[in-house]
């Protein structure tokens, strides 16, 4: 189904709600204030999306560096102490003969939170460089981004369970380290950001063009 | 024939009237932009009432046992958050706690609420308040991720302790499955429909068609 005359709902006057998908036409164009169905308040565009976007995956992107280098939980054998990163955690599983687990853990727990952070940076400069190639890849990949974050969580819920199991004082237990909260701050800011990302700036870009030469 | 925007692109379009169990996606993003779903709010309401069971079993009964030299633990799923707090790490506990317990656990009631009363249309304005909360709460709730970072977790310990899974283990694996059918068996665009507008509009059409036009 192609529309008559392909249109931009905010060309045409009209804004769509973020809650309930409701078109309504706005009053004024500079504050196209709520919604008559749900009562949201109405946006063209989600608010300050690139701004705050930037911040967060600049944000994430500190994070991400304590996350990796600080050990995520502590064993504690007879009084002997061996810290636990992400990566050392990944060796540990590769070497005791379980692949797939190794790999699981390293693409939810490394790239995938590296790859969010490109992906998120590679959209806003493109939007920002007002590009008009490839949208429907660039859409495509916002919603891989948007899908696959909450799996980065992965690690935080292997170091919560692993501490409150490992209890057996005082022969053995495993306490959380501080990297674990970094981790944590990652998926969650990398979340944030992904919500903050409006994906219809990256087809304003084409509808400007368009119009321009038509 | 109703006229939506693509909340990807933007790009306008008129939904044509739809089979039964037929899609319509964006003609120029790809998105889905509205689907007839056969049974749009007895059969989701049935599943999210079999996903609350599973999670109020998942949530009190242990996930599994541990034992090691004639010592044994076990815990729960809040119990994992209350450890990690009790060991200083308070932060990272309530982000445990709010992504395994208070997320999935609050989307599921405002479901159940919001299911419930647009069995009989229209429902009132407030309802619409609580699928927007439900819509806000899914992607915190991170049962099936929990689940794989239990199994991570058993691996792990298998080296130091025998463990076993028991009943909340399985019944969170129900949990996970169920919420899924509940996902795709509802349609927000259907519920939309049947709720009452908050400048006091009542919907004009509660049938599969959903609401039509556009607001002045």
């Amino acid at each position: 189904m192609t529309a008559a005359a392909a249109s931009s709902a905010a060309r045409a006057g009209l804004v769509s709600c973020g809650t309930c998908d409701q078109l309504t036409r706005p009053a004024s164009q500079g504050n196209p204030g709520y919604c008559p169905r749900c009562g949201a308040a109405l946006a063209w565009r989600r608010h300050h999306s690139i701004q705050y976007t930037w911040a967060l995956v600049i944000a994430a992107a500190i994070c991400y560096i304590p996350a990796n280098a600080l050990p995520v939980f502590t064993t504690i054998t007879l009084g002997e102490e061996v810290p636990d990163t992400i990566l050392s955690g990944v060796a540990f599983l590769y070497s005791s003969g379980s692949w797939p687990l190794a790999l699981i853990v390293l693409i939810a727990s490394v790239m995938i939170p590296l790859g969010k952070l490109i992906a998120l940076a590679y959209l806003l400069i493109t939007i920002q460089r007002g590009s008009i190639a490839n949208h429907r890849e660039r859409t495509r990949l916002y919603r891989i981004v948007e899908f696959i974050g909450r799996w980065s969580m992965l690690d935080v819920f292997v170091a919560a369970f692993t501490v409150a199991l490992v209890q057996l004082q005082p022969l053995t237990s495993v306490e959380p380290g501080p990297g674990v909260l970094f981790f944590a701050a990652v998926v969650v800011i990398t979340m944030l950001a992904a919500e903050a990302f409006d994906p219809r700036l990256m087809w304003d870009a084409a509808d400007q063009q368009q119009a321009s030469h038509g | 024939m109703e006229t939506i925007a693509c909340p990807d692109c933007d790009l306008l379009q008129e939904i044509p009237p739809l089979p039964a169990g037929g899609k319509a996606r964006c003609a120029r993003c790809g998105e889905m932009l509205a689907q007839r779903l056969v049974n749009p709010v007895d059969l989701p309401l049935a599943l999210t009432i079999a996903a609350t069971i599973a999670f109020i079993v998942a949530n009190t009964t242990p996930l599994m046992g541990l034992s090691a030299v004639g010592r044994e633990a076990s815990t729960t799923i809040f119990g994992g958050a209350l450890e990690m707090w009790q060991q200083g790490s308070e932060i990272t506990a309530a982000a445990v706690a709010f992504c395994a317990v208070i997320a999935p656990g609050g989307h599921l009631l405002f479901l159940l609420t919001v299911l419930f009363s647009v069995r009989r249309p229209p429902a009132p304005h407030w309802v619409g308040e609580m699928l927007r909360s439900a819509h806000f709460l899914q992607p915190w709730s991170m049962t099936e991720v929990m689940m794989l970072g239990i199994l991570v977790a058993l691996f792990k310990i298998a080296q130091l302790a025998t463990v076993l899974p028991d009943a909340g283990m399985f019944a969170a694996g129900v949990f996970v499955f169920l919420l899924g059918a509940v996902l795709v068996t509802f349609d927000a665009r259907e519920v939309w429909a049947r709720i009452e507008w908050i400048d006091g509009t009542v919907p004009t059409t509660t049938s599969d068609t959903g609401a039509a036009g556009i607001a002045p």
